[in-house]
């Protein structure tokens, strides 16, 4: 013992499990580490390069959204949502406005349930995206990562034709979404789904058979089928476990009993199976969104309408002056930011439920019962009242089941919004997967496992 | 103006012009201001046309501190540590609304504003910020530091 | 199964523990007695023809404010059931006071359940006996108080802590 303070300094508190004069160290991993794409700490004991025993603790990016969701109305807690899955937002969204209509009891039009098919699937693919390409780089495959976020680009430039919005999209609704697809819509998603399968063809000549990536990745952070069951865990990780679960394919809802596609799967439940199933999922997802926008009712534009386009403001007067006859008919043009709210596009996304929905702009400006609809829409103490009662809803978000129960009070708030956090049990079960493989390890089975701070804390 | 005072003002702005083209930057990546962050690093915002193209993951590496996403009451002590890990000169640039004044989350959980616990440089608004206004915040800061008194 | 059939099932086998079964908009649900509560779900999980292998989520409800539960019981406990094989659900409740807020635990049922009821504890303060290690999951150990409860006001903050050594 030369260096007594050194020692001590190293081996830290409640150090020294081992015998015969060899003790193990005590290592913290996080919560801001530089190989990891997430905040959490793991407390790991290592003896040498081999872990022994891990404690995952996560919570440090808890933003109360379940205690959020409870203050607004019911529509108030959809940009929470956004933000639970922060790269798949449009999922959150979705699940939430089904699980809240689920609640009520209301069924949304065809076509929005093509859009909302259409647009998770865009999602999904931006989120596998994401997880691929971060995961190579913490291995150090920078290029993977650069194309990939490149093709990530692309999709979410056409997600924000459609929201208004990159990343934070608030664009579902309880009844429906927020607009209607905007026009061109299929040719940019044809160039975008295009590019990113060239981004696709690229990073598997780039990683799949490669040796270095596959010593990394190939029987690592391996968990076996009855623990990730007995963990709960769903999505891409089951299914590289060999288990075929997806609720799309399960219980379908929306459109995916109506479009072809496949469920892949893969044996190993390792690394580089949940590699290859997020590869093959990402077609898949593309498939779906092909198919669903072949087959949207209306055609995947805007179907016109007949009649003179007005501004808002000649629209009010006109009411004003008492031209009223006749005006709920016309068509208004809209600001950038509040097209496909007019009458043609909202009767075609939008459940006609008035105690739901806020009505379509034209009614809004033009007649007194559509102000007062909306106003009492709007008002607190009014707005969207599901009769008392519960309901879980759930749908395949990016990293698997993610559920929604909400209890409702009968007033205009959710008495409890809970989020069944799809990330949540691999991260419980991380230190199965870990305890026993190198430290190094640690950084590639993290990755594959595409913890998501905002949904795993919420 | 005196010979000396002549010398240390240009000798500051010839630092200032060094310094403000060679950011290390810390990314302190929390939430989901961070996808933001990713797509303004790579290549299609391509942040290295600002001198600021590689993040150096050791705060004693590093110049400037990205904090990027919400920092709730657990995650801030992990910050102030790594504040007060990074060697002089230093800037923090506060990145996304969560971190100017907590956003939307006003709660229990969340920390109202980073400045609260550090001193902050450039305060970039939005959530999350786009692209152009994190490129249009990285130039505040550089303009920030080319024309401050330089100590080294 | 049908969610009919299922509650049925259960009804058959537990009779007089079942406080209550409702089918409100799809969702079976079946509300039991607390001492029946690990039976209930060992029975799910292991009767072939329910098999109800997954723990999908544990989550708990603080119905203090809710129309007609004002006086109590104050807490529900609510565990999602999914079975693989026979793609059904159902949902299980179990009723706490808030004086004996406490549930045993279903860790040695499923491994998940570690964390659902730590994080159940954390929120609600919620007590489950038998639990290996219940501490806090997602607040820091310095936090008072159970923030999902519906007498903790959602911006009352706690002072901030000091780094940890």
């Amino acid at each position: 013992m030369a260096e007594p303070v050194r020692r001590d300094f190293m081996l830290g508190e409640g150090a020294g499990t081992g015998s015969g004069g060899q003790q193990n160290l005590h290592v913290g991993v996080g919560p801001a580490h530089p190989a990891m794409h997430g905040i959490i700490r793991i407390q790991t004991e290592i003896d040498g390069e081999f872990i022994r025993k891990a404690d995952v603790e996560i919570g440090y990016l808890h933003r109360a959204f379940e205690k959020d969701c409870e203050v607004g109305g019911y529509n108030n807690a959809i940009p929470y949502t956004d933000r639970l899955n922060y790269v798949s937002p449009l999922i959150n969204n979705f699940a939430y406005a089904a699980a809240v209509e689920k609640l009520l009891g209301i069924e949304v039009t065809e076509r929005c349930k093509f859009i909302r098919t259409v647009m998770s699937e865009i999602s999904r693919v931006c989120d596998h995206l994401t997880c691929v390409g971060a995961s190579a780089m913490e291995l150090g495959a920078f290029t993977v990562f650069l194309y990939m976020i490149k093709a990530r680009e692309y999709l979410w430039e056409l997600v924000e034709d459609v929201t208004g919005a990159r990343l934070t999209i608030s664009y579902g609704r309880v009844g429906g979404v927020k607009a209607d697809l905007p026009d061109g819509f299929a040719a940019k998603m044809t160039t975008a789904f295009k590019e990113t399968r060239e981004v696709l063809d690229e990073v598997h000549r780039l990683l799949t058979g490669n040796r270095i990536f596959m010593d990394r990745m190939v029987g690592v952070g391996v968990l076996s089928r009855e623990e990730t069951i007995g963990y709960a865990i769903t999505g891409p990780l089951l299914r590289a476990a060999g288990v075929g679960y997806d609720v799309r394919r399960a219980q379908p809802h929306w459109a995916y009993d109506r479009v072809q596609w496949e469920v892949p799967t893969q044996k190993d439940g390792d690394n580089y199976s949940r590699y290859l199933v997020r590869m093959a999922e990402m077609e898949q997802s593309m498939r779906i969104a092909e198919q669903a926008l072949a087959m949207m009712p209306g055609g995947a534009i805007n179907v016109d309408f007949e009649g003179r386009p007005i501004d808002p403001a000649a629209y009010v007067d006109q009411g004003k002056q008492g031209k009223t006859e006749g005006l709920l008919l016309v068509p208004i043009t809209l600001s950038p930011n509040l097209q496909g709210q007019n009458r043609a596009a909202w009767n075609q996304v939008n459940a006609h439920d008035k105690r739901v929905v806020l009505p379509p702009k034209e009614t809004t400006y033009g007649s007194i019962e559509g102000l007062m609809n909306h106003f009492m829409l709007i008002m607190e103490g009014y707005g969207i009242r599901p009769p008392l009662g519960e309901a879980y809803f759930a749908t395949e978000g990016a990293n698997g089941e993610l559920g929604f129960y909400v209890v409702s009070d009968g007033t205009d708030r959710p008495y409890r919004v809970r989020c069944r956090p799809p990330c949540l049990p691999p991260l419980a079960a991380l230190h199965r997967m870990i305890e026993g493989e190198q430290i190094a390890d640690l950084i590639p089975t993290f990755g594959s496992v595409n913890m998501i701070g905002g949904e795993l804390d919420r | 103006m005196g010979v000396g005072s002549f010398f240390t003002s240009k000798l500051d702005e010839a630092i200032g012009w060094a310094r403000k083209y060679s950011i290390f930057q810390y990314p302190f990546v929390t939430a989901c201001c961070g996808m933001e962050y990713m797509a303004t690093a790579c290549s299609h915002y391509d942040i290295d046309r600002f001198g600021a193209g590689l993040p150096r993951f050791s705060p004693r590496q590093a110049d400037v501190l990205f904090v990027v996403g919400t920092i709730s009451q657990k995650m801030a002590p992990v910050l102030k540590r790594i504040y007060d890990q990074m060697t002089e000169p230093k800037w923090v640039v506060a990145f996304g609304v969560c971190t100017c004044t907590g956003g939307f989350y006003d709660n229990y959980a969340t920390v109202q504003g980073i400045d609260t616990i550090i001193p902050v440089d450039v305060y970039i608004p939005g959530c999350p910020p786009r692209p152009e206004s994190v490129i249009d915040g990285l130039m505040k800061l550089q303009d920030k530091i080319a024309t401050q008194t330089q100590r080294f | 199964m049908q969610g009919g059939q299922i509650l049925q099932r259960l009804r058959d086998r537990f009779g007089g523990a079942v406080v209550d079964t409702h089918e409100h908009r799809g969702d079976a649900t079946l509300v039991v007695d607390r001492g029946t509560l690990v039976d209930a779900l060992r029975f799910c999980r292991d009767e072939p023809t329910l098999g109800f292998d997954v723990l999908m989520d544990l989550t708990a409800v603080d119905y203090q404010r809710y129309p007609g539960r004002e006086d109590g019981p104050r807490f529900d406990v609510v565990y999602h059931l999914y079975s693989l094989a026979q793609n059904h659900r159902v949902r299980v409740k179990v009723r706490v006071d808030e004086d004996d807020a406490a549930v045993p635990t279903a860790v040695d049922l499923w491994p998940i359940a570690n964390w659902f009821e730590r994080e159940v504890w954390d929120m609600f303060g919620v007590h489950f006996s038998g639990h290996p290690d219940l501490r806090r999951l997602l607040m820091y150990e310095e936090f008072v108080g159970h923030a999902l409860r519906k007498d903790y006001p959602i911006n009352r903050r706690q002072p901030l802590i000091g780094p940890k050594q």
